[in-house]
């Protein structure tokens, strides 16, 4: 028997009876859908995630004064125990390294502001010019701190502030009250929105020497370092550290973290969700597979007259087999394909409900669903094909 | 040298504890192109002996001798291809598969011979013309009559132009007009040079052939 002739006999006979093909194709359909929106669903998430740490800056690198310590006692810290400052010269520093670029530093404070009789407790953050870049803010009015003057009497407040203590009316140009210092509105920041971090709409951005001088200071919180891109991160924290290091009379007495090592434990516990979502998913395909073996024993159990016939007319053990082998294929097979659109259908669905989840299953997801789907309608259609092609011409014949 | 030779054949089931001798030294030799026909009552070894004939079954102990070779010691792959190009058969619920159509259930035995598609059609038309089965060709089984289903089972058995037909009770299921059709079709086959073998308890039916094999208890009680 010609593979070909196998194939068309095989489809006539999943073809000959449609309910039973009908649900069959259904059961491993829903299996293989079940992983593919599944996992689109976890992987969403975790890029939902990536993403809204991207949003803050990508390639970021942190620097905080102090030095978190992981090797034991070091007698040049016995020595000189305190700290060194971080100062907006480190940060101005840093800038010239050649992984670095650009970097912030970063004053926090907390004061209140005061218009026209209103007042509201605020975050005050001091910082430079480039901070808007590297926290990929956008101005909904006006401009950001000037990069020529450091000490200008200038602020740009959150879109909440303005709201909250201008209300209609137009903020840029008022002279804002803070603390017992005054500063003109020069810009707005538009809202952001964003859930993770500092909420960026709650706060008044000033020059960082103002900021310093306010609360009396000559210390930052911390500094804001991007480097000059992905492949560059690691350079960029060695260079960072340093230069600051050598500023510090040789003292390494700041620690430098990566925001990727924060983003890198969400994208790992998210995969390992998708993973376990998908191994959960993948049950049911196992179960499917079960089921196409049940439906090759009817079929063989069904079919037991046309067998013995075609024992008679001269098959051989092999092509009976494999005619009903390829059946099992078949039906798998077309509910791999019928699983996947529907599951595609339904990322689909997922995306359009949810606009925010970028819910899109992931590659290994798909291949291994249609893999499994594969793979198990074939092992489970071994059996009953061997039992076909075993059965006796003469009993099998007087089968009717 | 006979188209078939049987020597000493012994076919034995077992049921529970007991034997039953379904075949008990048994010698048969037809000669090509006989018509012969085996008669008895059931349980007599008849259907058993139409078995062993079409290589569907074993003897436990004896030849088998078709057209000078033993094929009883052939394997499992060797015994269907004699039977696909040697041997035809007809069974009396003519065992055609119903979602398959008249010529598509005559073409199976060109397909399991890997015949090629182009002559597989030509055979089959002709086959379907000759049986005066043409109108009917995409026809199921269930839309076929009695006399139509047997004649599409014999254009089955024959297209391979097989040495010998077995045919088991042709007639059992259909009526005396249609059943006498049938029979007459398998006799111009055995005139066209076909050996023909018919199972049947019908007397009527056996008194046809030229040559009459009575079993009774698994052995022969008269032949001739």
């Amino acid at each position: 028997m010609k593979p070909s002739d196998t194939l068309r006999f095989a489809s006539r006979a999943a073809a000959g009876y449609p309910l039973r093909t009908f649900l069959m194709v259904l059961a491993m359909s829903i299996g293989v859908a079940a992983v593919v929106v599944l996992t689109a669903l976890g992987d969403g998430a975790r890029r939902y995630v990536v993403n809204e740490f991207a949003s803050l800056g990508t390639n970021l690198v942190i620097v905080l004064p102090g030095r978190s310590e992981t090797g034991g006692f070091n007698p040049a810290n016995a020595i000189t125990s305190t700290p060194r400052d971080l100062t907006a010269d480190d940060a101005q520093a840093i800038t010239r390294a050649p992984a670095v670029l650009r970097s912030a530093p970063i004053t926090i404070g907390t004061s209140e502001a005061v218009w026209s009789g209103r007042l509201r407790d605020v975050t005050i953050v001091g910082t430079t010019p480039d901070y808007l870049r590297l926290r990929r803010m956008d101005l909904a009015q006006g401009r950001f701190l000037p990069a020529d003057e450091p000490n200008a009497a200038v602020a740009v407040i959150g879109a909440k502030i303005q709201a909250e203590l201008f209300g209609a009316e137009a903020a840029i140009g008022k002279v804002l009250r803070i603390g017992d210092r005054r500063v003109r509105v020069i810009g707005v920041l538009a809202q952001s929105g964003q859930g993770l971090g500092m909420n960026a709409d709650e706060v008044v951005i000033l020059p960082v020497a103002v900021a310093q001088a306010m609360f009396d200071t000559n210390t930052l919180f911390r500094i804001l370092v991007e480097a000059k891109g992905r492949a560059l991160l690691e350079q960029a924290k060695a260079q960072t550290l340093e230069i600051v290091k050598a500023r510090h009379d040789g003292e390494e007495d700041v620690t430098v973290i990566t925001q990727d090592a924060v983003l890198e434990t969400f994208d790992r516990i998210l995969g390992t969700l998708t993973y376990g979502v998908a191994g959960i998913a993948a049950i049911s395909l196992a179960v499917a597979g079960i089921l196409v073996m049940n439906v090759m024993l009817v079929a063989v159990t069904q079919r037991t007259g046309e067998i013995g016939l075609l024992k008679a007319l001269g098959a051989e053990d092999n092509a009976i087999r494999n005619a009903f082998l390829t059946e099992a294929a078949l039906l798998s097979a077309t509910g791999a394909v019928a699983g996947y659109l529907l599951g595609q259908g339904g990322a689909f669905a997922l995306r359009t409900a949810l606009p925010v989840l970028p819910a899109y299953p992931p590659d290994w997801a798909v291949i291994a669903a249609l893999a499994t789907a594969l793979v198990t309608g074939l092992l489970f259609g071994v059996m009953p094909a061997r039992r076909a092609a075993r059965l006796d011409a003469v009993q099998a014949l007087a089968k009717r | 040298m006979p188209l078939i030779e049987l020597t000493g054949i012994e076919r034995v089931f077992t049921l529970g504890d007991s034997e039953v001798h379904a075949l008990h030294r048994l010698d048969l030799a037809i000669e090509a192109g006989e018509y012969l026909a085996v008669m008895g009552q059931s349980g007599s070894g008849k259907s058993t002996l139409l078995n062993l004939l079409g290589l569907l079954d074993r003897p436990n102990a004896g030849t088998y001798r078709l057209e000078g070779r033993d094929v009883t010691t052939l394997s499992a792959d060797e015994q269907a291809r004699v039977r696909r190009e040697r041997i035809g058969f007809v069974f009396q619920s003519f065992h055609l598969v119903p979602r398959l159509t008249a010529a598509e259930n005559v073409t199976l035995p060109l397909m399991l011979a890997s015949v090629k598609p182009a002559e597989r059609a030509r055979r089959v038309a002709a086959a379907l013309e000759s049986f005066g089965l043409a109108n009917r060709a995409d026809h199921r089984p269930d839309q076929l009559s009695g006399g139509q289903r047997q004649r599409v089972a014999i254009a089955r058995a024959t297209i391979m132009r097989p040495a010998v037909i077995l045919a088991d009770e042709p007639t059992g299921n259909l009526d005396r007009a249609t059943g006498e059709e049938v029979i007459r079709l398998l006799e111009t086959l055995n005139t066209g040079g076909v050996t023909l073998v018919i199972v049947t308890h019908d007397a009527a039916l056996g008194a046809r052939a030229r040559r009459r094999v009575v079993m009774q208890d698994g052995s022969k009680v008269s032949d001739g």
